[in-house]
C-alpha cells in the first residue's frame, strides 16, 4: 500500500496538523507515502475564476511530475479542493483529446509532458476502499467510547466526481469513527457547504453557512473534518457566531487523521493536534489523553 | 461602470472575445428547462439579487446588461449541488465559473473584492509555484484599499502566526517560478481563442 502524495499549499501552511497527522496515520496504517517531488498550487478556485486553460495546466503539470516518478501509484490527496483540480484535470486528458494535445503544448514550456494515465485519489477514498477498518478497531480498542463525533465531509471530495461515496448522504466516515468505539452522529449537514472561500471575501456568507453546520452539531464532543477550507471555515466562525448569537458555541473541530490517530494511540503532538484553532484540551482529558 | 458601458470601451480583439466566451456558457445552459432545481439547492441563494434559475434565462435571452449587474454568480462557492442534481445534466457549477471568468475579465466594479483576491491569489502562484499565505493576503489587503476590511482579517491573522501557520517571509523578486508557465497560457488564450470558438460554432452549425 504505497501511494505518490500531492500535499498542496495548505498542508504546508494553515493546515500543518492536516499535513502531519496524514502522514503519521498512514505510517501507522503501513503505507508509504511518497512526496511528487517540485510540486506546485493546483489552482484552487482561483484559477477557474480567472482563465479556464490555466485551471487544468496547473494541475496538469503535478500529474506530469507524478507520472515521471511513478507509473503504477495512485495520487493520494488529503485537500477537497486540489483534489478535485487533479482529478478533474485527469478526467479531461482521459476524455478530451484536443484539451490533452492543448495542455501538452503548455507544458513544453516547463520541458514536461502529462498523459494522465495515473489515478488522482482522495485521502478519504484511499481510507474507506483500502484500508481495513478492523485494523482501526484493533489497534484503538474502544479508546473512544463514549464520545458522539460529527462526521464532516464538505463538497470537493463528493461532488461532482462520485467515486467513493454518496454524494447527497455521505456515510464513508461512519465505520471509522465506529471503529474507534465513538458514536457517529446521524445528521444532514455533513454534505453541506461551509461557505469555502467566499468566507474570505464575504464573511457575512461564511457566518450564515457555518452556523448553520455547528447549530445542528450543537452538544457532539467534536466534528471531524477532510478539508483545510471546511476545517478553517468551522474553526474561525465559531466564535464569532457565537458572539452574534448571544451564546458561546465551541466545538472542537478535528482533522479525521488527527482523530483516528488519538484512536490508535499516536501523540497529540505527533498528530498536530497544538496547531488547531478551536480548542481541544478538554476533548482530550475526556478521552484521557 | 455597466457591463455594456465596459464592452463598448474595449478593443474590438477583446469585444470578440468577451462575445466568444459568452456564447460558450450560453451553450452550456442551452437546454436548460427551468425547474428551478439548481436555484433550490444552493446554499448561498439567500445572498444572491437574481436566482440561479432566472440567471440561465437572462444568459439565453441576451440579457447580459442585467446579468452582469446582478452579483449573484460571485456568490457561488462551487458546492456541485446544482450540477449533481441538474435533471438535464448541465454542467452548472462550470457555467457560473464561466461568468466569474467574464466578471474578471471586465473588472466589473462590484466583483472589485473577488477580483483582487483571485489576482492576488495567481500572482502569488506565478511567482512562488505554491502559495504564500501571508504575502498573498497582505498582497490583498493592500490593493483592497479598504483599512477596516482589513483589520477584520486580523484576529484570525494573530491566531495563524502565533501557531507557526503563516511565517512572514521576504518577497523574493526574480522571474517568477512558473512565469514560464503562465506566458504561454496567457499567450495561448490571446492568440487561439477565436479558432477554438469558430471550431465550436463549426459543429454546433453542422449538428444543427
Amino acid at each position: 500500500m504505497n501511494y505518490l502524495y500531492y500535499p498542496g499549499c495548505s498542508l504546508g501552511g494553515t493546515a500543518l496538523e492536516y499535513n502531519l497527522s496524514t502522514i503519521s496515520l498512514m505510517e501507522k496504517l503501513n503505507a508509504e507515502l511518497v512526496e511528487i517531488e517540485d510540486w506546485t498550487c493546483c489552482g484552487a478556485t482561483a484559477a477557474q475564476s480567472v482563465d479556464q486553460l490555466l485551471s487544468l495546466v496547473l494541475p496538469a503539470r503535478n500529474l506530469a511530475l507524478a507520472e515521471k516518478m511513478n507509473q503504477d501509484l495512485d495520487i493520494l490527496v488529503p485537500c477537497s479542493a486540489c483534489y478535485l483540480n487533479l482529478k478533474k484535470t485527469q478526467v479531461a486528458l482521459g476524455s478530451d483529446k484536443k484539451i490533452k494535445a492543448q495542455i501538452n503544448d503548455m507544458l513544453v514550456s516547463e520541458d514536461l509532458s502529462v498523459a494522465g494515465s495515473l489515478n488522482v485519489r482522495h485521502l478519504l477514498d484511499v481510507l474507506s476502499r483500502d484500508v481495513d477498518v478492523a485494523d482501526i478497531r484493533s489497534a484503538a480498542g474502544n479508546k473512544m467510547d463514549g464520545l458522539t463525533i460529527a462526521p464532516y465531509y464538505g463538497c470537493q471530495c463528493l461532488r461532482p466526481f462520485t467515486v467513493f461515496d454518496d454524494p447527497e448522504s455521505p456515510k464513508s466516515m461512519d465505520p471509522f469513527i465506529r471503529a474507534t468505539g465513538a458514536q457517529s452522529l446521524d445528521w444532514e449537514m455533513g454534505g453541506q457547504c461551509c461557505g469555502a472561500s467566499n468566507a474570505s471575501t464575504k464573511p457575512a456568507v461564511g457566518k450564515a453557512l457555518v452556523g448553520r453546520i455547528l447549530e445542528a452539531a450543537e452538544g457532539v464532543d467534536a466534528i471531524v473534518t477532510v478539508c483545510p477550507m471546511c476545517q478553517m471555515n468551522l474553526e474561525n466562525f465559531q466564535k464569532t457566531r457565537g458572539r452574534n448569537a448571544n451564546s458561546s458555541v465551541e466545538i472542537p473541530i478535528l482533522y479525521l487523521p488527527q482523530f483516528l490517530g488519538l484512536a490508535m494511540g499516536i501523540s497529540p503532538k505527533t498528530l498536530g493536534l497544538g496547531l488547531n484553532l478551536s480548542k481541544n484540551t478538554h476533548l482530550l482529558t475526556q478521552m484521557a489523553i | 461602470m455597466n457591463f455594456e458601458g465596459v464592452i463598448k470601451k474595449l478593443e474590438d480583439k477583446d469585444k470578440q472575445g468577451i462575445q466568444e466566451q459568452l456564447a460558450q456558457v450560453k451553450n452550456m445552459v442551452k437546454t436548460c428547462i427551468q425547474c428551478g432545481t439548481c436555484s433550490a439547492s444552493c446554499p448561498n441563494i439567500e445572498f444572491m439579487d437574481i436566482s440561479p434559475r432566472k440567471m440561465w434565462r437572462m444568459l439565453l435571452m441576451d440579457r447580459f446588461e442585467e446579468l452582469f449587474n446582478s452579483q449573484s454568480f460571485y456568490y457561488c462557492s462551487t458546492c456541485y449541488y446544482c450540477t449533481l442534481r441538474c435533471p438535464r445534466g448541465l454542467e452548472l457549477t462550470n457555467a457560473m465559473s464561466a461568468l466569474k471568468q467574464i466578471g474578471s475579465r471586465l473588472k466589473l466594479k462590484h466583483f472589485r473584492s473577488s477580483a483582487l483576491f483571485y489576482e492576488a491569489f495567481m500572482k502569488n502562484v506565478r511567482q512562488y509555484g505554491r502559495v504564500r499565505e501571508m504575502e498573498m493576503m497582505t498582497r490583498y489587503m493592500l490593493a483592497l484599499k479598504s483599512p477596516g476590511q482589513s483589520l477584520s482579517y486580523a484576529p484570525l491573522g494573530v491566531k495563524l502566526l502565533v501557531k507557526g501557520k503563516i511565517r512572514p517571509e521576504l518577497p523574493s523578486m526574480g522571474a517568477g517560478k512558473l512565469a514560464a508557465l503562465f506566458d504561454q497560457v496567457l499567450d495561448h488564450e490571446s492568440g487561439h481563442e477565436s479558432n477554438q470558438v469558430s471550431e465550436q460554432i463549426l459543429v454546433q452549425a453542422q449538428e444543427g
